[in-house]
C-alpha cells in the first residue's frame, strides 16, 4: 500500500509541475506511441533479427520476430561474396568516402558561406534570391534528373565523382537552413568584429560559423544521409566508381537465397546513419527550431 | 535597396564581397539547379533523342501526354491519390507525433525521437517490406493471418492489383517522419515557456486547447516548411514503387509520374518526351505548394 501512494504522491506532484495534464491523456499518450512507435520499429528489428538468423530459422513457419540460435554465418558469407567481386570491396568504400566527404564539406561550406550575406544584409538582389531559394525547395531534384545529365555530359563531367557530388551542393536545403540560423546571431557582434578590423570573410570564419556550430552540424548530418545513400545511378557508370550502397542495393535483390546476408548488409548500411543521427541529436533538434518558413 | 538608382559600378563596390561569397553556391545553383529546369521546359517543346539534334514539335507532346497516353493519366491518378492521402496523412503523423513526443520526460523523448526517425535515414532498408509481405507464407504478414484462420492461402501482396497502392501508401507513411519531424520536434522545445504558464492562467484547462490556442500559432513557420517537405516528397515518389512492385507493376496499379518518366527517359531515350512529364510535375509541385502555403497563411 505503501508503494501505491508513493506512485500516487510522486504522479501528483509531477502533475503540479505540468499543468494542463491529466492521467487519461497521459495513458492514451502511452498507448498510441507504443502502437506505433512498435510499427515503426517492427521492420528495422525484423531486419536486425534476420541478420543473425541461421537459414533454416529464415525459412521457418510461422516467422519469428526472435532469433533462437544466433549466427554469423550471413556476416560470413558476405565475406565471401564480397571477396568474389571483380572489384575489391575496399574500391567502393574509397569511392563512398570520397563522395561523402567532399559532397558534406561541400555543401556545409558553400551552403554557408552563401547563406551568410543572404541573413545578414541586404544588397540589390538579396531579396530575388532569397525568393528563389524557398521556390527551389519545393521541387524534387528527380523533375531535373535529365537535364542535369545532358548539362554534365557537356561538361564532361559523367561518370566522374563530381556527377554526384555538384547536384548534391546545388541543393538548397542546406543554405536555407543555414540562412535561417544566421539570422539569430546578433548584429552588435558583427559590428564589434567589424570594429577590430575583421574582414568580411574573417567574420564568417572566426564570428558566424562558431556562433552557427549546432547548425552545421544538423547540416553536416542531413547531408552525409543523403550522400551515404546514393547509389550513382546513370550518373556513374563505371564499376571502379561506384560506391558503397549500389553495391549493397545489388545484394540486398539478389533473390531468396540471399536473405540472410541481404538482411546483414542492410544492417551495416543501417548502422552508420542512424549512430551518427544518435550521437549529434541535440545539434540537430536545436537547428531545426529555427528551419521555418516566415509568413 | 535605399538609394533609388545605383550605378552597376557602386553596387559591385560596396557589396562585392557579399556576392563573391555567394558566387562558389550560387554558380552551381545555377548550373545544376535553375538551368536544368529552363532546359527541361526548353525540351519538352521537342522531340530529343540523345543522338540526333532536338526537333521542335510545339506543343505536340503535351497532346500526346494527355491526350494519347492513357497510362501517363494513370500514372498522374496514382500520384495524386498517393500524394493526396500520403501528404497529409504523414504531415499530421509528423506533427501529432512530435507534439506528444515533446511531452515525454528527457531520456523516452529521445529514444522515442529515434524510433519515429530511423526508417527515414535506413537507406533502403525499407526492401525488409519486401520479406513482410513476401508472396509465399514465409512472408510474416501471410504467416500470420494463415496461422489466424483471417486467410485461406497465402496472398500475393506486391502483385496483386487492389493491395499494391494500399501498401506504398503503408511504407510510405512509415518513411515519411524525417526532416518535418524533427523540425517540429525543435518547435515544441524551443517554444516559450512563459507562454504555456500565461495560457493556464488564462483558464485553458487541457492539452488540446493549450495546442489549439497557444502552440499552433506560434509554430506557423515550422509548420509551412514541413508542408513544403512532406508535399514535395510524396509528389516524388518512384524508387520506392519500383523497389517494392516492380517496373513496370501488376495494371499498372503503382505507376507514378516519376515511373512514367523513368520509363521514357532511362529505358526509351524519348527524352523530349520525358522532359514534358518532368515539366508536368514540376508544375504540380511548385503548384500544390504555393496553394497550401497560402492556406496555411491564412489560418490562425
Amino acid at each position: 500500500m505503501k508503494i501505491i501512494a508513493f506512485v500516487k504522491n510522486w504522479y501528483y506532484r509531477r502533475k503540479f509541475k505540468r499543468r494542463n495534464r491529466s492521467i487519461g491523456g497521459d495513458l492514451i499518450l502511452i498507448l498510441v506511441l507504443g502502437f506505433f512507435g512498435i510499427f515503426s520499429l517492427f521492420p528495422l528489428l525484423y531486419t536486425l533479427t534476420s541478420a543473425f538468423k541461421p537459414f533454416s530459422e529464415i525459412f521457418m513457419y510461422p516467422p519469428k520476430l526472435t532469433v533462437e540460435n544466433p549466427t554469423l554465418n550471413n556476416f560470413f558469407d558476405l565475406g565471401t561474396i564480397i571477396e568474389d567481386f571483380t572489384v575489391p570491396f575496399s574500391r567502393y568504400a574509397f569511392n563512398t568516402l570520397v563522395i561523402t566527404g567532399v559532397g558534406t564539406v561541400g555543401t556545409v561550406l558553400l551552403g554557408s558561406l552563401a547563406a551568410y550575406p543572404l541573413a545578414k544584409y541586404e544588397f540589390p538582389g538579396s531579396k530575388l534570391m532569397s525568393n528563389i531559394i524557398v521556390y527551389a525547395l519545393m521541387f524534387s531534384t528527380s523533375v531535373t534528373a535529365i537535364p542535369n545529365y545532358l548539362i554534365m555530359s557537356a561538361l564532361g563531367i559523367i561518370d566522374t565523382y563530381w556527377a554526384v557530388i555538384l547536384p548534391a551542393v546545388g541543393g538548397t536545403l542546406g543554405l536555407y537552413l543555414m540562412k535561417n540560423f544566421m539570422v539569430q546571431v546578433p548584429d552588435d557582434m558583427l559590428e564589434a568584429a567589424k570594429i577590430d578590423g575583421c574582414s568580411e570573410l574573417g567574420i564568417f570564419w572566426k564570428v558566424v560559423m562558431p556562433l552557427c556550430k549546432p547548425a552545421w552540424i544538423t547540416l553536416v548530418i542531413l547531408s552525409f544521409q543523403q550522400m551515404w545513400g546514393t547509389t550513382g545511378g546513370v550518373f556513374i557508370y563505371s564499376e571502379e566508381l561506384k560506391p558503397l550502397s549500389y553495391v549493397l542495393s545489388q545484394l540486398v535483390s539478389g533473390g531468396i537465397s540471399r536473405t540472410g546476408v541481404a538482411s546483414a548488409v542492410s544492417l551495416l548500411m543501417l548502422i552508420v546513419p542512424i549512430g551518427v543521427f544518435v550521437f549529434s541529436q541535440s545539434n540537430v533538434i536545436e537547428t531545426m527550431a529555427t528551419s521555418g518558413i516566415k509568413g | 535597396m535605399a538609394g533609388k538608382k545605383e550605378s552597376f559600378a557602386t553596387v559591385w563596390r560596396k557589396h562585392k564581397y557579399k556576392y563573391l561569397m555567394i558566387a562558389p553556391f550560387g554558380i552551381i545553383f545555377l548550373v545544376f539547379t535553375l538551368l536544368p529546369v529552363l532546359v527541361a521546359i526548353f525540351l519538352s517543346f521537342t522531340s530529343f533523342n540523345m543522338v540526333e539534334m532536338p526537333d521542335f514539335v510545339g506543343l505536340e507532346n503535351y497532346v500526346k501526354l494527355i491526350v494519347y497516353d492513357p497510362i501517363f493519366l494513370t500514372a498522374i491518378k496514382n500520384t495524386l491519390f498517393f500524394a493526396i492521402v500520403t501528404g497529409p496523412v504523414s504531415y499530421m503523423m509528423c506533427f501529432l507525433f512530435a507534439w506528444m513526443v515533446n511531452d515525454l520526460p528527457r531520456i523516452p523523448r529521445a529514444i522515442m525521437t529515434l524510433v519515429f526517425y530511423a526508417p527515414s535515414i535506413s537507406g533502403n532498408a525499407y526492401l525488409v517490406w519486401k520479406l513482410l509481405l513476401s508472396s509465399d507464407s514465409y512472408g510474416w504478414v501471410n504467416a500470420w493471418l494463415l496461422k489466424l484462420g483471417v486467410i485461406r492461402e497465402a496472398v500475393t501482396w506486391l502483385v496483386t492489383k487492389e493491395y499494391i497502392m494500399p501498401i506504398l501508401i503503408i511504407v510510405q507513411l512509415w518513411l515519411s517522419l524525417g526532416v518535418s519531424f524533427l523540425t517540429f520536434i525543435a518547435g515544441f522545445q524551443s517554444l516559450d515557456k512563459s507562454l504555456l504558464e500565461a495560457g493556464s492562467v488564462e483558464g485553458i484547462k487541457n492539452r488540446w486547447q493549450e495546442l489549439w490556442y497557444i502552440i499552433l500559432p506560434s509554430m506557423k513557420p515550422q509548420l509551412m516548411f514541413g508542408a513544403v517537405m512532406q508535399i514535395t516528397s510524396s509528389l516524388s515518389v518512384s524508387q520506392l514503387s519500383i523497389d517494392l512492385v516492380g517496373f513496370p507493376s501488376v495494371s499498372y496499379a503503382g505507376h507514378t509520374i516519376l515511373t512514367h518518366l523513368h520509363d521514357f527517359g532511362n529505358v526509351r531515350y524519348e527524352l523530349g518526351y520525358a522532359c514534358t512529364i518532368a515539366v508536368i510535375l514540376f508544375f504540380i509541385m511548385l503548384f500544390c505548394n504555393i496553394i497550401v502555403q497560402k492556406l496555411l497563411r491564412k489560418l490562425g
